[in-house]
Order: structure tokens, then sequence, then C-alpha cells
């Protein structure tokens, strides 16, 4: 039988698709480490990307800090944790929130950095507080790198996250990891299938959703049909409201 | 290194010399050349410490023997050294009872030390041969905290089934294989078992959470130093669900004579699975020893050098 067969036949086999080691609950497992590990970096990356991008200020410490951060290798640091604190989810959550704290940063600080400092000082000559030049001008404006940064830390941490079940912790990886250590390639490479489905799946909703934060980014938008607003590029409309050049974006 | 080979070539040297200076001892220099050709061992390692550490005990014992060793350590794994064994590449390498056998014949069920012997003897290529095992043995060992042990009387596997359920910690392949859950069921009736799969082979995340009470039970090899230094309870396995380990040297049979043999199986009847494990101890930690100088000392204390 091929490989190719022998990995159907994993697939169908029933035992694949009810109870704990079921593909259903290890996919529901492995989303659930991703999304407490960018829910734990977010609390931490936000605040510090505002701070970052609206004040200027640490601007260069928080590049070389990300920088190095991106250098950790994930099995050492799950490993640490697991002598410090001991296993359990609680580890791969911190190992992995740890991981993508510098993409979630690094979209926020040059996110709202890359804002028009024009479109800043004209809200701060309209009377508008620090506050409201943030959560009014900046963020709004900042969204779609700042969609960019969270659709790479998600894509990261999907991936990643397979790596946990080498200390321990369940989710996709336990397919690829088990069947390592059984020699049962079928095993391996259904499970790493199903992390590429998954991770296709996310990156493309935050495509969608990178499309949704141009609207916020240009508010004319916001009013037009809805397929304008999934224009590859922004209206001539938005680019009068804001009264001057708005930033290049991508989406 | 360069000493080393300076060392042959001046051998060579003299060997030369003398041939010169006593043309008439022809069957003299048939011997010696004969003895030369014999003199050379090539011993190989797999790539972990202890494989290396009990290649450098090999060597170091034949070069006390006058023999010339060369040195091919961390190899690799098994499909990459034994075919080097085989090919004359090497002449010599440590291995482990069961695992040889069950690398040879994958259909194997041979788990008490005598059956896997005979069974290695049968399954081994014409080209290779096994001497004498050695009393050190590393095998998967189900451990528990002595407190654990005390609090729940354990001392064999089967005083498991006692207990409500027991949470377990090991590579992630005991949860499938014969060694592992399915023999605790069959062999000790031990079913409700909680498994946290992992892949450090024993090491210390595994031992971190059998001491942190994450787990009752967790499987780390024999010779690994925690063992001995947390005093943990190792349960005993009278039924032998799991394979014995012995250290052996596999050598090929063209490079056995007489005093290689007999070097080797004193090195064996004196290796020790404690001595083993003090010896992992001594390459890790804060004050690693490298295993040329770990195989010297053992060798010294055990009057072989």
């Amino acid at each position: 039988m091929s490989l190719l067969q022998e990995t159907l036949a994993w697939f169908s086999d029933p035992a694949q698709w009810s109870g704990p080691t079921s593909i259903p609950w290890r996919i529901v497992e492995h989303i659930g480490y991703t999304f407490f590990a960018i829910v734990a970096a977010a609390v931490v990356a936000i605040p510090a990307g505002i701070y970052i991008g609206h004040t200027g200020r640490w601007r260069k410490l928080a590049v070389l800090s990300t920088g190095s951060l991106r250098a950790l290798p994930f099995l050492g640091l799950l490993t640490l944790l697991a002598l410090w604190l001991g296993i359990g989810p609680l580890i791969s959550i911190i190992a992995l929130a740890i991981l993508c704290i510098p993409q979630l940063l690094a979209g926020m600080y040059s996110g709202i950095d890359a804002v028009d400092p024009h479109a800043v000082d004209a809200s701060r000559a309209m009377g508008m507080t620090e506050t409201q030049i943030i959560l009014r001008v900046e963020l709004p404006l900042a969204m779609p790198v700042i969609l960019g940064g969270l659709r790479s830390a998600v894509l990261q941490v999907t991936a990643t996250a397979t790596v946990a079940a080498f200390i321990g912790a369940g989710g996709l990886g336990r397919y690829i990891i088990d069947g390592l250590a059984l020699r049962d390639t079928p095993r391996v490479l259904g499970g790493a299938l199903v992390v590429v489905l998954l991770a296709l799946l996310l990156d493309g909703l935050f495509a969608l959703a990178q499309r949704f934060g141009a609207r916020l980014a240009y508010p004319a938008a916001h009013t037009a049909p809805a397929v304008n607003v999934l224009a590859p590029s922004p209206s001539p409309n938005s680019r009068r409201t804001t009264h001057d050049q708005p930033p290049t974006h991508n989406s | 290194m360069i000493s080393r080979r300076l060392i042959t070539l001046s051998a060579a040297a003299v060997l030369v010399l003398t041939a010169c200076s006593n043309p008439n001892t022809a069957a003299q220099d048939n011997i010696d050349e004969a003895a030369g050709a014999a003199e050379s061992v090539s011993i190989g390692s797999a790539n972990f410490p202890e494989s290396e550490i009990i290649s450098e005990i090999y060597a170091q014992a034949l070069e006390a023997q006058g023999f010339e060793v060369d040195r091919h350590f961390q190899i690799g794994a098994r499909e990459v050294y034994l075919p080097a064994l085989e090919n004359g590449e090497i002449d010599l390498i440590p291995e482990y009872t069961g695992n040889l056998l069950s690398y040879l014949d994958p259909d194997t069920t041979a788990t008490s030390a005598e059956t896997i012997e005979a069974e290695l003897q049968e399954a081994l290529p014409d080209a290779l041969d096994i001497l004498d095992p050695a009393l050190a043995e590393n095998k998967d060992s189900l451990n528990v905290t002595p407190e654990f042990a005390a609090e729940h009387d354990l001392t064999s596997i089967g005083d498991l089934a006692e207990l409500d359920q027991v949470r377990l910690a090991a590579n992630p392949e005991f949860a499938e294989r014969s060694y592992g859950l399915p023999g605790m069921e069959e062999l000790y009736g031990v079913t409700d078992v909680e498994f946290t799969a992992i892949s450090d082979g024993g090491g210390p995340a595994t031992v971190q959470a059998l001491l942190d009470g994450t787990v009752d039970v967790a499987d780390i090899y024999t010779t690994t130093p925690a063992i001995e230094e947390h005093n943990l309870v190792t349960l005993e396995d009278p039924e032998q669900m799991i394979a014995a380990q012995y250290v052996l040297p596999v050598i090929r049979t063209e490079a056995m004579n007489e005093q290689v043999v007999d070097t080797l199986n004193e090195v064996s009847a004196a290796l020790t699975t404690k001595s083993l494990s003090q010896m992992n101890a001594l390459h890790s930690g804060d004050d690693v020893q490298e295993p040329a100088e770990i195989a010297a000392n053992w060798l010294e204390e055990n009057d072989l050098n």
C-alpha cells in the first residue's frame, strides 16, 4: 500500500473521528493553545506597542528586543519552562505567547509609527486628547498593519504549537510527535496535513479581516457597498476625507 | 592527534629499521606483520554520551593491551553504524541486547536476557559476533518517588493495579508498544492510566513531572543518574514486560582474536548499571567531564588499565 493510501486509510479510520484523541478534538485543543497564547501575547504587546508607537520612545529597544526574542529556540524555552513550572497546558501557552509577542509588537508600533504625522497633528489642532488621537486616529489608520502582525503571529503559533506536544501537550502535534516515535509515517503525514489545512484556513480568515481593517483605516469606505470594501485599494472618496495623503497600505 | 600520528610513524620507522638490521630473520618479520595487522582496532559509538563513554572504555582497555585504536565516535543511529560495522568501516561498537535484537528481528517477542541472547546469535549477520554482555543494563523502568511508594506500598508494577488511577509520564511510544500501556494491562492488570507523553527519553522534564507530583509514575532509563539522585523507587518487573537491555560489544568476526575478546569480556564483567549511571552523572551537570577522562578513571578504579 502506498504512503498516500495509508494516509487516506488513517483519515478514514473511525477512531480518528470520535473521542479525546480524534482529529476534531485535537483541532479544538490546537486552536485553544493558539487562541490563549495570542491573547496572552496581546495583553503585553498592545499596550506596549501603543506606547512605543504613539510616543516614539523605547523604539530602538523594542526593535532590538523583538529581534532577539525571535531568535529564542522554542523547544529550549519550552523545556526550561517545564523545569521551572512543571508540565501542562500553561507552559505551552506561555512559550507560544513569548514566541509571538515580537510579531504583534512590531505590527503595533510600526503600524502606529506609519500613520501620517499630519493627520495626528491635525487631530491635535482640532482639540482631540491624546487618548482620542490614539483611539480615533492612530489605531484605525494602523489597523491593516496591526492585523498583518496578528496574522503572521497566528500563523506562526499554529505551526509551532505542534512542537508543544514534545513536552506533554495535546493538539495536532500529538499525531506528528507520536507518529515519529512509533515510526508511523501515515500518522505523521495525516497530522501535518491537518495542521497545514488549519493554517491555510486561519490565514484566509485573516486575509478577510485585513480587508475589513482597511474599512477602519479609510472611514469613507465604511459607507460604500461591500464590493468596494473588498476592493484591493481604497476608493478615491476615502482619499478626500482624510484631507491629506493617506498612508499606503497593501490590502 | 599529532602526537598519536608521530608515535605511529616512529613505531613504523622502528619496525622498518629492525627489519633492515635483521635480514636473516624473515620468519620473525612475518609474525610482526601479522601482529601489526591485528593490532589496530577501529571502534565506533552511537550518537549519545553513554555509548561514547562505553566506547572510550573499550578503546582505552584495548590500548592498555597494546592495540592501536581508531575512534569513530558519534556515528549516529543503529541504521547507520550497523551497516558500517558489516562493511568493515568499524570493527567494534557497544550495543544493548534488546534493542539490537528488535532492530535485527522486528517481530521478536523475547524479553528475558537469556532468550534475547539466544535469538541474537541467530539473528546476527554472519560477519558479526557478540561478546559477553556486561552486568550493566540500560532499559526503560517505571519509577515512583519514595514517598509515593511508601504511601501505597509499591514494589512491583503489578502493585499499581491497586490504585484507582495512575498518572504516568513516558515517551509517546510507551502508549502503544508492548512494553508500555498494553503490557501493563495484559501482564499486570493495570488498566486506568492517565498518560502524559514527554519526548525527552526520561530526561529532566519527565523527572521534574514525577518530582512535582504532576504524575505518579515515570518511565526513566535505568542508567539515568536522577534515579539515584532522588532516591526514586524503580518498580520491579517480574513478568519481564520490559525487554532486557544489557550492554555488550558487537564485533566484526574478522576482527576477533583471543586478546581482544578477553580484554572486552573483562571490561564487561566489571561494568555495572550503577557504575554506568555514575559515569553518566559525571558527563552532565555543571562540571562536565569528557568521556575519555571518565573512562580512564573507571578503568583505573577497576584495575583494567
